[in-house]
């Protein structure tokens, strides 16, 4: 059900499944612990998502624009996670889409301090951005994690991905008077490169 | 707070008992910010917080730049506090690679990325101690840190930029007797800070000024996200070198420091507490290095990561958890590379915990968020 | 033979070329004295722009303790300085501020220039939000090079901009 490609020791998951996380040792039940974390949005979602990796402490879950606010619901209601440590755009120019990564962690489930749940989701990605005015848009996860308020800000400047229902889509780092692309686009070049 | 106008100068429908007011960047208050706020006699009703003034563009800078000359710039945006904040670069590129590290040079990168914590949070203090018109607590730490950035300078060479992190392990193996001397100094700078009680922390203005502002509860602290000191002065015991231990942490022995308050005072004690442990971890950590090998697995002239991949890598820096992400393409420069930072984090808080606070106590809860803002802005 | 030099018509003419007589007398030692009480009371502006703020602190610590030198630790309100210590990398957000800063002090007014990333935009010299160098902003008295400068060089930075005002016209408009 998951992902094929980069996933360690997938022989040897099946019979450690059920196994609670432990602390650091067993090197091979901590990749089971994450399968099952994955298994359950896989359970869910079925085909809606997709399992990008599942590493030790990091489960990497890629969902599409309409699906991401119902997975991130379930991930914080069903899973436990409570806080979002970091939205991260990245930009690929060559399948006119650009990322927007969440690394969602918990503190409040003592079991799941160690982990880090990666989830993706894509936005349409337009030649000539008009930041907030384009189909270069994603639905906010404020409602969901409180802690993305300024991340998405800044995603926000930085890439030109509008975030429908953010009630605070300013312009945080730049300056006021950037007239330019968003700077962490590919096709803004910088001086001299 | 709405319109096309940029926030400096959209004109604002105030009403006549509220009062806008800017708060730096010139402000001995504010650091290399702006903070608007919106006051009502004393009270402060809304706060704004206007960061990006050092905004350097170090996420777009580093995809022009290989593997290893990405690391001088990276570390700048803390620079009293490097060692800590290249960490997790470091961690993430060699797990990109996949180099191993020595055992020596393990023990070498948590000895100096104690130390380091130890030089930041005295800065920290000092600041805080201007902050709240404490000269004394301004001229004891910046003082107390000179012994430490002696240490450091004998172990890398600079002052506060290191650059003593590379992937594969650290650049220069310790100087002879080292550790006795780092001993000596690490023991007499905890008898040091033990002494900040005495003028500081039972200070009864300090206690007057700190108690009970700013309060933010064990819920909030983990809803808003925040890191570091913020979330374990808020009775939330959640610090990585315990829960994710990366390097050598699993052999140490850390301890936590937590308080339940959850105010300004516990904020501003939880980082004082912290530097003892590090000094407890220094010494542990001496004790148990291997005396003698190598610190440092060479790599290939421009690494290069395998395929398209991407890492996440976190450690416990001084302001908190400080994670970076470096997707890699194959190439010999990241394709995407983002450092999620302690600071930043703490800054959603700010707004929330000033709200129905005195315009007094902004500074004292302000710089309570163990807070700097160049790194915020990167 | 004074009363037939100077008449009516020409005493404007003769009071001026005495002042200017007076003038040559007193203003060596005249401007000695001022420049003498602006070269012990340097007052920096508190603006920190970047990262070279934290070995400008250190400057103040005990142990460099930069006070000695004249140059008192920066807390005061700006219109009381005379000195601006740019420390670090200016970005587009604060050049604005900063000259708004530089032009709200009053004359005379310094400008030491610290850090590369302050004199050429130093490491920072592609970087899409950094300018290369405040020269454009503000002008500089002395720079001082360093990434970061160690508070030993600020000193020096300081002690040669003291140099400088010693050798500085106390009186612009005379």
């Amino acid at each position: 059900m998951s992902s094929d490609s980069e996933k360690p020791n997938a022989d040897e998951t099946p019979e450690v499944k059920s196994t609670p996380p432990a602390t650091k040792k067993p090197e091979v039940e901590l990749p089971a612990f994450e399968k099952s974390i994955s298994d359950k949005i896989v359970e869910k979602f079925g085909d809606k998502v997709e399992v990008t990796f599942v590493k030790e402490d990091r489960v990497g879950i890629k969902a599409g624009r309409e699906n991401v606010h119902d997975v991130a619901e379930f991930i914080r209601d069903a899973l436990n996670y409570d806080h979002v440590e970091s939205v991260s755009g990245v930009d690929y120019p060559q399948d006119k889409e650009i990322e927007v990564v969440y690394h969602i962690g918990s503190y409040s489930d003592s079991s799941l301090a160690r982990q880090i749940l990666v989830l993706s989701t894509r936005a349409q990605r337009e030649e000539n951005p008009i930041p907030g005015n384009d189909a270069t848009k994603l639905p906010t996860l404020r409602d969901i994690f409180y802690s993305v308020e300024f991340h998405e800000r800044e995603v926000f400047e930085m890439f030109g991905v509008f975030f429908e229902g953010h009630p605070d889509n300013r312009r945080l780092l730049l300056p006021e008077d950037w007239a330019d692309l968003p700077p962490l686009r590919k096709d803004f070049a910088i001086k001299g490169r | 707070m709405t319109g096309e106008l940029p926030p400096g100068l959209a004109l604002q429908k105030v009403d006549e008992r509220i009062m806008t007011l800017n708060v730096g960047p010139q402000h001995p208050g504010s650091g290399h910010m702006r903070i608007i706020v919106q006051i009502d006699g004393d009270y402060i009703v809304a706060c704004d917080p206007d960061p990006g003034y050092v905004h350097r563009g170090e996420e777009k800078m580093a995809e022009y730049r290989n593997y290893i000359t990405n690391i001088p710039h990276l570390e700048r945006p803390v620079i009293h506090d490097s060692c800590n904040v290249l960490y997790p670069y470091v961690l993430g590129v060699e797990e990109l690679v996949g180099i191993e590290v020595p055992e020596r040079a393990k023990y070498v990168r948590v000895i100096a990325s104690e130390l380091n914590r130890c030089i930041y949070t005295m800065y920290w203090l000092a600041i805080y101690g201007i902050f709240l018109g404490h000269s004394t607590m301004f001229m004891w730490p910046a003082g107390d840190r000179e012994l430490l950035i002696d240490l450091m300078e004998k172990m890398t060479g600079a002052r506060v930029t290191h650059a003593h992190f590379v992937p594969g392990g650290v650049r220069n193996d310790l100087p002879p007797n080292f550790e006795d001397v780092c001993l000596r100094q690490v023991n007499y700078f905890e008898k040091r800070i033990k002494e900040y009680s005495a003028v500081f922390y039972d200070n009864p203005i300090l206690i007057a000024r700190t108690k009970d502002t700013g309060i933010l509860s064990r819920e909030d602290a983990i809803r808003l996200g925040t890191t570091g000191s913020v979330l374990r002065a808020s009775g939330v015991d959640y610090d990585l070198r315990k829960k994710e231990p990366y390097d050598v942490y699993e052999e140490l022995d850390v301890h936590t420091n937590v308080m339940k308050e959850g105010d300004s005072y516990a904020r501003s004690k939880v980082p004082w507490l912290d530097m003892m442990e590090s000094c407890n971890i220094i010494r542990q950590a001496l004790q148990k290095m291997p005396k003698s090998g190598s610190v440092r697995t060479k790599l290939k002239p421009n690494p290069k990561g395998k395929g398209l991949d991407s890492v996440y890598k976190r450690v416990e820096s001084g302001r908190g958890s400080l994670g970076c992400y470096i997707v890699s393409d194959g190439k010999t420069e990241p394709y995407r590379l983002k450092m999620s930072v302690g600071s930043f984090r703490n800054l959603i808080a700010l707004p929330y915990l000033l709200k129905g606070e005195k315009l007094g106590n902004m500074p004292s809860v302000y710089w309570s968020l163990n807070y700097w803002p160049v790194e915020a802005d990167r | 033979m004074l009363k037939d030099l100077v008449t009516p018509e020409n005493a404007n003419v003769f009071v001026g070329k005495l002042g200017d007589i007076l003038e040559r007398a007193i203003d060596k030692p005249l401007g000695y004295a001022i420049n003498w009480g602006r070269i012990w009371s340097l007052w920096p502006v508190h603006i920190e722009t970047a990262c070279c703020s934290v070995e400008f602190g250190a400057a103040s610590s005990p142990r460099y303790d930069v006070e000695r030198f004249g140059i008192i630790e920066a807390f005061g309100s700006l219109r009381q300085c005379d000195l601006v210590v740019v420390q670090g990398t200016i970005t587009r957000k604060m050049a604005p501020r900063l000259r708004l800063v530089y032009d709200q002090m009053p004359e005379p007014k310094y400008v030491i220039a610290m850090g590369a990333c302050a004199i050429t935009g130093g490491l920072y010299f592609d970087s899409y939000n950094v300018l290369p160098g405040i020269d454009g902003v503000i002008p500089v008295d002395v720079y001082v090079p360093g990434c970061p400068p160690r508070p030993e060089t600020l000193i020096q930075g300081c002690m040669l901009l003291q140099e400088k005002i010693k050798r500085m016209k106390a009186r612009k408009f005379v």
